[in-house]
Order: C-alpha cells, then sequence, then structure tokens
C-alpha cells in the first residue's frame, strides 16, 4: 500500500493481505500508458522553446519572461502528476516512475526543466519495465539528460566543428553514466574511461539556440560534433560507428556486474530501505545479469519477495509521496497548499534536484527536526483548506487494521475536525513506509 | 512571512526553553576566558579557485583560459604580488584589509578521485580516503563531541542551517537543524498532541519534532519591513544571517554548517559577469552577512569556507571548467591572523599541474582545519590526528593561523 504505492484511497476496497502481491503483479502486467495527448513531448517543448527565443530576440519578451514560462511548465508537469496520483489504478507505476526519474536524475538547470516531463514520458515510462539497456539509452539520449549534463555543448576536439571552432569535450554526462547510472562509483572505471566514455558521447546534442536548423534536425546525433575514431572503455575498443557506438558502449554497461549489482542495490534502497536483508539485493542482481537487465523480471521479483513485505516500515515517505499520498487520500487533485509550494517548503522542490546524486535515500532522511516540523506545518495548512472531512472515517477506511491504537484513539480525541486530520496526515502510519 | 515568529515558543512550558540544553559556560578550561564560534561553509559543487582568488602574478597566467576574464581591468581586486581577489567578493576584500581574512591556495582534501559525492564524503568525514575511513560520520560532529566542556554540563550541540544534518555534522554529537519557514507555524496544542502520539508510537520523530518546534523562534527574527538590498537576498544570505542570529545568542550553540550548492560550472562558467560570478557574489553577501550578525563576538568567531575540489586549469568544451583537483579555501573572523594568502604556490605552468590538468593541491584542507580547532577551539593535537582527522599524524603542523 505504502512500500509500493502512494497510498490508500478511500472509495477503494483495501485489498486483503494475500491478495495484496497479486495486486501489484496485475499492476506491473498493465501495458505501459504511451499517448499523452494533454502533455507536451520533447518536439513540443523545443519548438516552444524555440518561439519563446525568438520573441525574446525581437525584443518582445524579456529574459526574465522566458524563465517564468519554464517555470509554468514546470508547475503545469507537478499539477498533472498529482492529478495523476489521485487518479491512478496502477500506483506502483508511478511510484517506479518516481525511482527511475531519481535514478536518472535530471534537473530545472541550464534550461533542462521543460524537457524533464517529457523525458518521463518518452524515456522512463516506455522503458522501466523493459531491458535497463533500453532504459539507459533512451535516458543518457534525451534532450533533458543532454541539456542538463552539458552534453549538448561537448564537442570532439576533432570532429568537423571541432576543428573550425576549437572547442572541446565536456566530461559531465560522461562521469554520472558511470557513477551514477550504471557501474557506481566503486564500479571499476578510471579517469580514462571517463574521458573515452565523454568522447564516445559528442555528438549527442539539442540545439536549443536560434539559428535557421529545421526542429527535426535538432535533436539526435550531429555527426559534424563526433569525436572520430575508436575509442576504449574498460578495456574493449569500440570501432567508429557513428550513433551506434554510444549504443554498444551502453549495452556493454548496462550487462557488466557492476550495474546490475548498483542498479537492484539502488531499488532496494528506495523501495525496501536499509533494514532490506543483504540477500534481497544480491538475489535481484543476480536475476538481473540472468535475464541481461529485465527490469520487469526483477521488479516482479522485488514485490514478490518474503523480505519486501517483512522489513518494517522505517523509512521516512519523501516529500513528493506524502504530498501525493495526501492528494490521493483526501480525493482531491488539486491540494491546498499548491504541491510546488509544500515540496519547496519540505525540502524537495520539483525539479530542483540539488545534484545529478538524486534525492536523499536513507531510511530517516527527511527526519530531521526541521523536517518534521514543516510536514507538520503543512500538514496544518492541508487541514485548513479541506473542506470537511472526518478523518476519523477516512482513517478507518484507508488503513484498515494497520491503523494503531495510539493513532486511533489520538484522531478520536482530537479538538477539533482540522487538528484530527492533522494528526492523521502526520500519524506515523501515514509517515513512513 | 509569518507574523508571529518572535518568541511564539514562549508558552509552551516544557518546549520553552530554547537553548536550555546547550553547553552555558562554554569552552572554559581550554580555551580560557574566550567563548569561540566556528562556523563551516560548505560550497557544493567544487569552487573554481583559480577564478575566486586568480594568480595575477604567476608567469603561466596570461597563457591560461583565466586571463581574457581576469586580467582586464576592473575585474579583479589587489591582494598581493601574486594573488588578487575576483571583483565579485568585495567584502572578503574589506575583511581581508582588516586582517580578517586569511586565504589558503592550492588546497585539496586527500581525494584525488572526480566524483562530486565521494569527494564531498572525503571532505566531510574528515578521511583519508574512503575504503579506509568508512563514510558514516563528519569530522565536525567528532570535533563537536571533543569539546573541553565542564562537568555536569549537558553535551554541546552543532547547528545545520538545512532541512538535513549534512555529513559533515553527522554523528554522535547532537546537532539541530534549521531552515527558513514557508508555513505558518503548527499551534502548540497540536505539536503536544502529536508529540504524544509520537512518544507512544515512533521515539524518533518525537525527539525530531521536540527538537524542530523548539528552534523556530529564533531562526526567524526578522525585522519586519526592514528587507535587505537584492544582493542579501539570496537564499545563502539569508541562511547566513539565520546562522548567525543562532550562534551570536549568549546561550546558542557554538559550532555550524551550512552549504550552498551550485559551483559545478560545467558550461559558460562566466567568472567575473556570468554564473559564477553571481555565486560569488552571492557567496560574498552571505561573508558580509556573518559580519554583520556575529559583530559582537566577531572578535572570537572564525567562519571557515571549503569546497569538495576545484576545477581544471583548462576550459572544456563548453567555456566551463570540469572536475579539477586543488582549489581556495577561505577563514573568516576576527579571531583568524587574516590579512594575506597562504600557499605554497605549484605555478600553472603544464608541467607543474596534477596529472597534467588539475591545479596541484600543495596544502591539505585537514591542516588547516586542525589548525583551527587546536588554535580556536583549544582541541588537543593528538585527538586531531587520531579521532577527529584519522590518519592524519603525517601531516605538517600549521600553525599561527588563528589566534
Amino acid at each position: 500500500m505504502f512500500r509500493f504505492g502512494l497510498g490508500p484511497r478511500p472509495d477503494e476496497a483495501l485489498p486483503r493481505p494475500a491478495e495484496a502481491r497479486d495486486a501489484l503483479l496485475g499492476q506491473l502486467a498493465r501495458p505501459p500508458q504511451t499517448a499523452w495527448p494533454d502533455m507536451p513531448s520533447s518536439a513540443d517543448t523545443l519548438r516552444r522553446h524555440i518561439e519563446v527565443m525568438t520573441e525574446m530576440s525581437a525584443g518582445r519578451q524579456q529574459a526574465g519572461d522566458v524563465a517564468r514560462v519554464g517555470r509554468n511548465v514546470m508547475v503545469l508537469e507537478l499539477q498533472h502528476r498529482v492529478r495523476l496520483a489521485v487518479a491512478t489504478e496502477t500506483p506502483l507505476i508511478e511510484r517506479l516512475v518516481l525511482h527511475w526519474a531519481n535514478h536518472f536524475t535530471t534537473a530545472a538547470a541550464n534550461r533542462a526543466g521543460p524537457f524533464i516531463g517529457p523525458m518521463e514520458r518518452e524515456a522512463i515510462r516506455p522503458n522501466m519495465l523493459g531491458r535497463f539497456e533500453a532504459l539507459l539509452v533512451a535516458c543518457t539520449t534525451h534532450p533533458a539528460m543532454l541539456i542538463y549534463l552539458d552534453n549538448r555543448s561537448s564537442i570532439g576536439p576533432n570532429s568537423a566543428i571541432g576543428q573550425r571552432r576549437r572547442r572541446g569535450l565536456n566530461e559531465n554526462l560522461a562521469r554520472e553514466v558511470l557513477e551514477l547510472h550504471t557501474l557506481g562509483v566503486d564500479g571499476g572505471y578510471t579517469q580514462q574511461d571517463v574521458v573515452e566514455l565523454a568522447k564516445v558521447l559528442t555528438g549527442w546534442t539539442v540545439r536549443i539556440d536560434l539559428s535557421d536548423v529545421p526542429l527535426d534536425r535538432r535533436i539526435g546525433f550531429e555527426p559534424t560534433m563526433h569525436e572520430p575514431g575508436p575509442k576504449t572503455i574498460l578495456g574493449r575498443r569500440y570501432a567508429e560507428d557513428g550513433p551506434g557506438q554510444l549504443r554498444a558502449v551502453l549495452r556493454d554497461l548496462a550487462r557488466h556486474p557492476s550495474t546490475a549489482r548498483h542498479v537492484t542495490r539502488r531499488m532496494v534502497r528506495h523501495f525496501v530501505g536499509e533494514g532490506a536483508p543483504p540477500a534481497l539485493a544480491t538475489e535481484l542482481a543476480a536475476l538481473f545479469r540472468r535475464t541481461e537487465g529485465d527490469l520487469g523480471a526483477v521488479t516482479r521479483a522485488l514485490v514478490s519477495h518474503e523480505a519486501a513485505w517483512t522489513t518494517p516500515a522505517a523509512k521516512m515517505r519523501p516529500p513528493v509521496e506524502l504530498v501525493m499520498g495526501a492528494a490521493r487520500v483526501l480525493g482531491n487533485p488539486a491540494p491546498r497548499p499548491p504541491a510546488q509550494r509544500a515540496l519547496a517548503a519540505m525540502g524537495q522542490t520539483w525539479n530542483l534536484t540539488p545534484s545529478p546524486a538524486g534525492w536523499p535515500e536513507e531510511d530517516d532522511a527527511w527526519a530531521s527536526p526541521e523536517a518534521v516540523k514543516t510536514r507538520l506545518d503543512w500538514a496544518i495548512e492541508v487541514a485548513g483548506t479541506t473542506a470537511r472531512v472526518d478523518a476519523r472515517a477516512l482513517a478507518e477506511a484507508a488503513f484498515g487494521d494497520a491503523l494503531s491504537t495510539e493513532t486511533r484513539r489520538a484522531l478520536a480525541r482530537a479538538a477539533s475536525g482540522g487538528q484530527a486530520l492533522t494528526l492523521m496526515l502526520m500519524c506515523p502510519e501515514f509517515q513512513r513506509r | 512571512m509569518p507574523s508571529n515568529a518572535i518568541g511564539r515558543r514562549a508558552a509552551l512550558g516544557g518546549l520553552s526553553a530554547l537553548f536550555a540544553w546547550s553547553f552555558a559556560p562554554r569552552l572554559s578550561s581550554a580555551a580560557g576566558a574566550r567563548d569561540p564560534r566556528l562556523l563551516v561553509l560548505v560550497l557544493r559543487g567544487g569552487l573554481d579557485g583559480l577564478a575566486a582568488v586568480p594568480a595575477l602574478g604567476d608567469p603561466d597566467f596570461d597563457a591560461s583560459r583565466l586571463a581574457p576574464e581576469l586580467r582586464a581591468a576592473g575585474a579583479t581586486l589587489p591582494l598581493d604580488a601574486t594573488f588578487a581577489l575576483n571583483r565579485n567578493l568585495p567584502a572578503l576584500h574589506a575583511m581581508y584589509t582588516a586582517r580578517e581574512a586569511l586565504l589558503v591556495h592550492a588546497v585539496a582534501s586527500p581525494y584525488r578521485s572526480r566524483s562530486h559525492f565521494d569527494g564531498q564524503a572525503v571532505l566531510e568525514a574528515g578521511v583519508p580516503d574512503l575504503v579506509h575511513g568508512g563514510r558514516s560520520t563528519g569530522w565536525l560532529s567528532r570535533a563537536l563531541s571533543a569539546l573541553p566542556r565542564g562537568e555536569r554540563l549537558p553535551p554541546p550541540r552543532g547547528l545545520a542551517i538545512s532541512s538535513t544534518v549534512p555529513l559533515i555534522l553527522q554523528g554522535q554529537a547532537p546537532i539541530e537543524t534549521w531552515q527558513r519557514q514557508a508555513f505558518r507555524y503548527a499551534d502548540d496544542d497540536t505539536i503536544a498532541r502529536l508529540l504524544d502520539l509520537y512518544e507512544a508510537r515512533d521515539p524518533t520523530l518525537a525527539e525530531a519534532l521536540r527538537r524542530g518546534a523548539g528552534l523556530d523562534g529564533v531562526g526567524m527574527r526578522e525585522v519586519e519591513g526592514d528587507e535587505p538590498p537584492a544582493a542579501m537576498r539570496s537564499d545563502f544570505a539569508a541562511d547566513a544571517r539565520a546562522a548567525a542570529r543562532f550562534m551570536a545568542l549568549p546561550d546558542g550553540p557554538r559550532i555550524g554548517a551550512i552549504s550552498y550548492g551550485g559551483w559545478d560550472t560545467h558550461a559558460n562558467q562566466g567568472s567575473v559577469d556570468g554564473q559564477l560570478a553571481r555565486n560569488l557574489a552571492a557567496l560574498d553577501a552571505a561573508l558580509a552577512a556573518l559580519r554583520e550578525g556575529l559583530a559582537p563576538v566577531w572578535r572570537e568567531t572564525v567562519v571557515a569556507v571549503i569546497t569538495e575540489f576545484g576545477r581544471t586549469v583548462r576550459m572544456n568544451g563548453s567555456r566551463g571548467t570540469d572536475h579539477g583537483v586543488g582549489t581556495v579555501a577561505l577563514l573568516i573572523g576576527g579571531a583568524v591572523r587574516g590579512g594575506r594568502v597562504l600557499a605554497d604556490w605549484p605555478g600553472l605552468a603544464p608541467a607543474r599541474l596534477f596529472e597534467g590538468r588539475d591545479l596541484a593541491p600543495t596544502t591539505d584542507i585537514r591542516q588547516v582545519m586542525q589548525a583551527v580547532l587546536a588554535e580556536h577551539l583549544g582541541l588537543d593535537p593528538r585527538r586531531l590526528s587520531n579521532e577527529i582527522f584519522p590518519a592524519s599524524a603525517n601531516l605538517p603542523r600549521l600553525r599561527g593561523l588563528v589566534g
């Protein structure tokens, strides 16, 4: 309910414990949603970006307006995600999106912000239950990633453009691919591997400048920026093959034992937490290797594993899950205070991840005095702006037998309906998973 | 901005004594009659020390990427024959002139690879490397635990200006966290009821809530209708002002940490006018806010500014810089023997660079912090080189940085 979901929705019957596992497997068996008619694609976002830039150069918009357009897009994306969290029949899917978006962190820096939503829909959702290799390729080459980690301006020194413009490599994306997305920092690569991968990555770009390059040629592999020649990574030589060179490298990285270990360890840490028995990650890593990175199989094994059901709920829900979970339990797709303000106050500003390593994942990362107190201030505002709700009935419907005697008593004795709702949002059952 | 911020906890009985737990008669034994404060600013992302404190007097400076921007008229403020200060740091320059700022150049943690996350872990854990040191506790926390104190006093506490405790302050020593407030404060009755529930079901959250509720009153003591000028409105300066308020209190914390990101300037770095320039200006505003907020205790204050690593000597392909090694560290405060740049300068000549690309480090950041902890807080040098900075006994001792 919480470990692999977004918490209860009172109009849904609570699944019986025996059926909970099958219900999760059922969610995973559904085909992913691929059409998002109301939401922008990368191409839409790029077109809009160029329009705004054109207006700015014509003096009709100021730089501040451009930044505001970008922020508005991200607020709309967050509102969309909260509505989805309330409406979804597949909350595990939404949680997986949050996890993989954090594994492949992008953030609103360097103008990447408006592309983050498209990256979730185009790169993460279609691939997160397929092969890790496909997910890795899709995320590494997505405009959001290419912009966020500066690859769009990384130029092979010996490429046609590099020779003409005397510009060169940017190591940023290459390093994070190795350190964060695949092998892990102890995964056995060197500075030389970072430089070589940076060379392989040259040419993968997004043209967000004002030039006469047509829109359909602005995203993707640009041969005139690509460092020509063979490259050697982790002792293996990759012949020059244009865009195929990166795919060949990522295929091998995706199948590397260090990647299996790193990727599954991050999954266990996110979903089960520090109390998970070491065997869980070991088994998942072995399965990852055996299936050549079949994330569907790994995810099914994770939610089916005994340890996922017996490890105590000790991990604080990060603010984004809390805000989505509150909207869901209250059936309110447009919560007050607005989600972006709530997340900023609680330290998890939407799309402003502090570093490419993503949000912290320690069980108590969000349990500091300041964080807990701010959650309470937030809960009081939520309760104060929610129309009359009987928190006692809501808690019974939402938690059922999982409600502790103490929480039940605190709700029953609350001085007001609003206070009861505050206490329900703040009770340990709602805060930890 | 909440208007009921001042003294809001006063009526809250058991929660009312804001810093009742903090150590009252100071470090009387070891530090004499002084009451020293130490605040550490961690700049996350890798500060380009070469652009913040450029070596204009280096014979190879003019051939470097730094010259076009920093050689320009008005781009720097003068320091000494070799070094100048980026013009976006005027408050720091004033402190340097007043001998309250000591700049340490070509400094680095012992970390020699180029991952932010491991680099910060080594910097904050105070260990020689991650293999042997582990990364679970921070050196500032260990220093806090080792502070000399009178008998029958509660353990001293540290202060982190963030929603979570950064690694540098993680460990045995109790830490308070504080960040700027976005909502109206919770009412005391609800706090008390939730506290009851947490006491019964979740002691960790109970402890967190008790502390969180106790801290709000001080941090938000804003002067209403008195907005500071534009540069001061940066988040960093606001955090610095809050830290100064806490640490200036007679019974407030004496050791604290703030971190500030945004230094990872891979593209369009703009050292004098762009992105890095704005960050330096924000840092300068934060330093000015500390100077002002801690004025009554400035004589007894050291503020250390450190970062996980520096940046490449050459420009990368995107008019930015990639992760390097050697960089700069700052010590400011009335207790600092300032007005100088401390550097065993390795030079910018290509042959002198670390791995042919980075400023070669000649001073270990642990030497700097050991000197501060010994001279400012009176910590025993043997403990410093064993438990606070494990396996650092081989490092030469720096002297005369403070006092």
